[in-house]
């Protein structure tokens, strides 16, 4: 029955897929609805759901994610606007590597989550502070591994583009960066994820909105409904985000689909 | 005048670590090839032939001596020596059209005139309505015929093949070999072919260069006097079987060097 790499029918893939999240759900329901574990540490799921509608309908909990997605959209784009060219640059010209590599591969060991203090000291606790928490995280992250997939082009196409007569520019424009966009884009939607952690990192310190302003004010009144809720919300908003990035590829890159 | 000269052209690898002995891949070579030569350099694997053809094209620099075509030295690669190489290079992101315009856009050519010229050479390497493919859509085979219009839509003074049939199979590689004669024929192009088949080195060219082992130099020099435009069946001539079996002989006994020395 089961054979290595041996591949799945789509229906299949889906119902497996839906298989666990509820046998996850049931396993939930049974722990919490058989009295396993006391309704303080662990909310049961119908508790949940009824939290949930209180903070969307009661509470403006809608605003919340609307500041939490803005946030990191926003540290997102700045970063991937200073992380393409220069991951570009350095994969392609190996002097300009040599220059940033070192401190690019020193700042990604950075946490991210430990500037905040330092930000809010230089940010205050406003919205910039949000943004450079998400592009601290993300930008380091995003240049290496740019940088590396430029890198790596193959050198056979490289050296048919010259024997075709393109010139440096021409080299970039019209090999390096195509053949690596693919790549380029698989690349955003992993840091993409990543950035997701920091921003509620960043909301549990010193922030009045937001999904994990939320969870903390959620905390201090022993509410692990309304917790539960958001980290859910979280991940089906990750889950969306990444069915968008991969639909986007598939769109953008139909030559590169195997 | 000839077409291309190569003169005295050596390649020494440095030392892959310290203390090792640098790699003499190449011995000083001169070859001189004519206007409209079709030319096959023969040699087993390792001999430095591909070197040869890659210092040609500027993508690997000779230790010493020089390569002139028409009179000018090569100093770099350009688009007056397209090359064919033996890996599938065409561009996955681009369709076949757009692979075998690569370079006449890069010449400026405008869009209209490229889109005829990609039309046409489709056309004339067998591949009319494959236009809009990608080519992860093609077969090996169709890749290489792509590549080689990419390389002759783009009007080179002399094609490079670097063994661009070494990856097919034995029926596709003799239907390549046949394709690419007959353009050759119409076209009249000066060609330097590299490769190890010694039936293909014959077939192609008018003249065959077989190479010894490392450190590569030229061995023999041969030219191949069956008439054009030639038919498949005549590797089954007496001359032909003559030939293959005086460049069997050459060959064998680098191969047998070679297999000696490493």
């Amino acid at each position: 029955m089961l054979r290595p790499l041996e591949p799945v029918s789509f229906a299949a893939r889906v119902w497996l897929g839906i298989l666990f999240f509820a046998l996850f759900v049931a396993a939930w329901a049974w722990a919490t609805f058989g009295g396993y574990v006391t309704k303080t540490f662990l909310a049961d799921p119908l508790t949940m759901v009824r939290e949930g509608w209180e903070l969307l309908v009661q509470h403006g909990f809608l605003h919340d994610i609307a500041m939490t997605v803005w946030r990191v959209g926003g540290g997102f784009v700045l970063a991937a606007l200073i992380a393409i060219p220069l991951g570009i640059l350095m994969g392609t010209y190996k002097a300009v590597e040599a220059f940033f590599e070192p401190f690019v591969s020193f700042a990604r060991y950075l946490p991210a989550s430990a500037f905040i203090p330092l930000l809010i000291l230089w940010a205050g606790i406003g919205e910039t502070q949000k943004l450079l928490v998400i592009f601290i995280g993300a930008v380091f992250q995003l240049i290496l591994m740019v940088a590396i997939s430029v890198g790596n082009t193959r050198r056979d196409l490289v050296e048919a583009a010259y024997t075709l007569g393109a010139r440096d520019w021409g080299i970039v424009t019209r090999v390096l960066i195509p053949a690596s966009a693919p790549d380029i884009a698989e690349i955003l939607r992993l840091v993409l994820g990543w950035a997701w952690t920091y921003v509620i990192v960043a909301e549990l310190i010193g922030s009045s909105s937001g999904i994990g302003h939320m969870i903390v004010d959620s905390q201090a009144l022993l509410n692990t409904g309304q917790i539960i809720f958001g980290i859910i919300v979280i991940g089906v908003i990750g889950l969306i985000s990444d069915f968008l990035f991969k639909a986007a590829n598939r769109a953008l890159f139909p030559w590169s689909l195997r | 005048m000839s077409k291309l000269a190569i003169e005295n052209v050596a390649r020494v690898f440095p030392p892959a670590h310290r203390g090792a002995e640098p790699t003499r891949a190449l011995e000083p070579v001169s070859l001189d090839v004519a206007d409209n030569d079709f030319i096959t350099i023969l040699g087993p694997s390792g001999c430095g032939k591909s070197t040869l053809l890659r210092i040609v094209a500027g993508l690997d620099r000779a230790s010493s001596g020089r390569v002139l075509l028409d009179g000018e030295a090569v100093t770099g690669p350009g688009p007056d020596r397209g090359m064919v190489f033996q890996s599938y290079t065409l561009f996955p992101w681009l369709t076949i059209a757009d692979n075998i315009a690569f370079g006449l856009r890069e010449k400026g050519v405008p869009e209209a005139e490229r889109r005829q010229a990609a039309h046409e050479w489709c056309r004339r390497v067998g591949l009319a309505g494959f236009e809009q493919h990608y080519p992860k859509q093609l077969s090996g085979g169709m890749q290489q015929r792509t590549a080689i219009a990419r390389v002759l839509a783009n009007d080179p003074k002399i094609v490079l093949l670097d063994e661009p049939f070494g990856a097919l199979d034995n029926q596709t590689r003799a239907l390549m070999q046949e394709t690419l004669l007959g353009i050759w024929e119409r076209e009249r192009k000066t060609v330097l072919f590299v490769t190890h088949d010694i039936e293909e080195s014959i077939f192609l060219a008018s003249r065959v260069v077989v190479m010894s082992a490392r450190p590569g130099r030229i061995k023999a020099d041969v030219a191949v006097d069956l008439p054009y435009p030639r038919h498949y069946t005549i590797k089954t001539s007496p001359e032909f079987s003559a030939l293959k079996a005086r460049l069997t002989e050459e060959i064998r006994a680098e191969a047998v060097r070679a297999a000696e020395g490493h």
